[in-house]
């Protein structure tokens, strides 16, 4: 399906995607089983009555500032600024409450389960973040929750999974397919299956089945509306350019959706670019994919010939995903949003600039903004550019051990 | 005889001789990819239909058995295209109807034109898509309609009734009535309200019922007598090959005595 940038750009600052049909253009979409059908119907009517409406809003705007601790900090990062060449600035969604963006989502759609009466909420969880944020929202509404997650994420977002149980979550380890997020979403959805009407699935990521990538992006739009007007009390303009990680997109369609109609706003998106180009070496869907369904949504995707899923590798757990969002999907299409990759070596490069010219320990997947930043700041001297700091990198001390720290050892 | 048509015969025919039809299924390549046609004609043997799965990486519509059969078959380098080849050369031909069970992205992959086409090319009655529901069908309907080969469609005990009735109104072969919610491979308990949805079904179906998932045993399948025009045999079946059995002596098993 052809489509006119133009038309899309125009229907996108109206509000008019998704349509109907839950379509970003030719993305999205509803491919699940028909056992999903009348809980995904549930969920959009739920969605459309309430989400705008004036009740939850205040209730999640009450919840944003008194529990999640918003609005999150706009640091101009300095020495880095001087070492980089650009103005950086630096939305801090590190500082929210449970330490990433994800916690924006998570006690939005907890509050909407509640208002649609589930009676237990499963979740998935890949970098363990969405996993704490969803085990925190349940604690805080007193709802049970039971979180899935691959056995090889345990092991290297270890301390994540300590959090989650303290909070009163169970733990599942998905042992099947790839043992990562991917095969995480496959469990969680069986989950949902099994029991469509009294389970909420409250899916992290900007991805999955009509309603959740809109649902997902209305929660985390709170990132770029608060970046937005803070860059413009502290600077007077717009910045040049704005700058997220994408594994499946939720901080980052978080961050670009206000600036979408700012047309003099470059906004570029920072894939996974692993171990390199090679099939299996990385998790940049939009740089290497081809469009196809997986997990409720066509969009692009890392597949073989014969329409397999492949395998990806990143060092960040959060980016290691072989779909993206149809939001995306079609921003990429349209070449509204310019995607790029950074590879695992250029992200700890990040990590540790960060920390030492800032004194801030981001997470992996935060970093590989942050290493487009650099590449941005180089080409672009005494630009400004804001960048997403999507989490703080406490949970990533297991692999930093093995990879910054044994170095310097 | 149109392709979708012979589905609906075959079934008939089971009813007629007071049987419902038994649809098995067996994942193609596994356990072995080199038995598959030798374990496709031993099932022919017995069953009425017969459902091919093409393996996916990504199966979440199914439990733990077909899970571990799919990933066993994409191991030994089973695709959707050394399938349909295979079937293309079989000779003699399998004359039991064979339907296709794949989860969508491996027929986007291969293209839904050439797909219907080498699909009928292979003999193929008809296709089952279980991530591919009614709404988003249209696509691969008008492909395989054209060909007069069918899409399955699948309805579930939570599916509203206005939805029921256009899905059965679309529905070619048989409808696909899954019979409880969840993953496949589990032991399905058939209360009243289960027949009770099956009868419901059934009375807005143009074409035959097939019940599925969760069926494993005789027992289950003297339940649902009376309520269904045949019924899907999955998960137990692929652990039959899995262990060594032979297919068709334990489908016949499954064959009550008394009519429909």
């Amino acid at each position: 399906m052809s489509v006119n940038a133009t038309d899309v750009l125009a229907d996108l600052t109206a509000g008019r995607l998704p349509d109907a049909h839950g379509r970003f253009g030719p993305f999205g979409g509803r491919y699940v089983p028909e056992t999903l059908i009348p809980a995904l119907e549930r969920l959009d009517a739920g969605v459309r009555e309430h989400l705008h409406a004036a009740p939850f809003q205040r209730e999640f705007a009450g919840e944003l500032a008194s529990w999640v601790g918003r609005p999150t900090a706009l640091t101009f990062a300095r020495r880095l600024s001087a070492e980089w060449g650009a103005r950086i600035w630096l939305k801090r969604e590190d500082l929210a409450h449970t330490g990433a963006h994800k916690i924006n989502n998570a006690i939005g759609q907890a509050l909407l389960a509640r208002r649609l009466g589930a009676r237990r909420i499963v979740a998935e969880t890949g970098a363990g973040q969405h996993g704490v944020a969803s085990a925190a929202a349940c604690a805080r509404l007193g709802l049970p929750c039971t979180v899935y997650m691959g056995s090889i994420d345990m092991e290297r977002q270890a301390p994540n999974v300590g959090r989650m149980r303290l909070l009163g979550a169970t733990v599942v380890a998905v042992t099947s397919g790839d043992r990562t997020l991917r095969a995480a979403i496959d469990e969680a959805l069986r989950d949902w299956v099994s029991d469509p009407m009294g389970t909420y699935y409250l899916l992290g990521s900007a991805v999955g089945p009509h309603p959740y990538p809109y649902l997902v992006r209305e929660l985390q739009a709170v990132i770029g509306r608060e970046a937005r007007a803070q860059f413009e009390q502290a600077e007077g303009r717009l910045p040049d350019a704005v700058m997220a990680c994408v594994g499946g997109g939720s901080n980052a369609i978080g961050m670009f959706h206000a600036f979408v109609p700012d047309a003099g706003v470059e906004i570029i998106g920072v894939e996974a670019g692993g171990r390199g180009v090679a099939l299996g070496g990385n998790a940049a869907t939009l740089s290497f994919g081809r469009p196809g369904v997986l997990h409720g949504s066509y969009s692009m995707l890392l597949q073989d010939a014969d329409g397999q899923i492949q395998e990806t590798h990143s060092v960040s757990a959060g980016l290691d995903y072989p779909g993206v969002g149809p939001e995306h999907a079609l921003l990429a299409r349209i070449g509204r949003v310019r995607y790029e990759s950074a590879s695992d070596e250029e992200a700890l490069e990040g990590v540790s600039a960060l920390c030492r010219f800032e004194g801030i320990l981001p997470a992996l997947e935060s970093a590989h903004a942050l290493a487009g930043a650099r590449r941005w700041a180089r080409a672009h001297p005494g630009g400004t550019l804001v960048v997403c700091l999507s989490g703080r990198g406490d949970k990533d001390m297991p692999t930093l051990q093995k990879t910054l720290l044994a170095e310097s050892a | 005889m149109n392709a979708h048509e012979r589905i609906g015969a075959a079934i008939a025919a089971a009813n007629a001789r007071g049987e419902p039809a038994l649809v098995g299924y067996l994942t193609a390549g596994f356990p072995r990819r080199e038995r598959f046609e030798a374990d496709l004609r031993r099932i022919a043997a017995a069953a009425d239909v017969i459902e091919i799965g093409v393996p996916f990486t990504d199966p979440m519509a199914d439990g733990v058995t077909v899970q571990r059969s799919s990933r066993i078959a994409l191991e030994q380098g089973v695709s959707l295209r050394w399938i349909l080849q295979t079937l293309e050369a079989m000779s003699p031909p399998v004359t039991t109807p064979l339907l296709l069970m794949s989860y969508l992205n491996p027929l986007l992959a291969f293209g839904l034109e050439p797909l219907a086409c080498a699909a009928e090319r292979a003999a193929v009655a008809g296709l089952i898509v279980p991530d591919l529901p009614f709404d988003e069908g249209d696509a691969l309907h008008q492909a395989l309609s054209a060909r007069g080969l069918a899409l399955v469609q699948m309805v579930t005990p939570v599916t509203p009734e206005e939805r029921l009735k256009r899905i059965c109104e679309r529905s070619r072969g048989f409808i696909y009535a899954v019979t409880a919610t969840g993953t496949t491979g589990r032991n399905l308990s058939v209360p009243a309200e289960v027949t009770d949805y099956l009868d419901r079904v059934r009375r807005h179906a143009p074409v035959p019922v097939c019940a599925g998932f969760g069926i494993r045993g005789r027992e289950q399948l003297e339940r649902l007598r009376g309520h269904v025009d045949g019924v899907v045999i999955g998960s137990a079946l692929v652990e039959v090959l899995e262990q060594g059995g032979d297919p068709a002596e334990w489908l016949r098993t499954l064959r009550g005595r008394a009519g429909v």
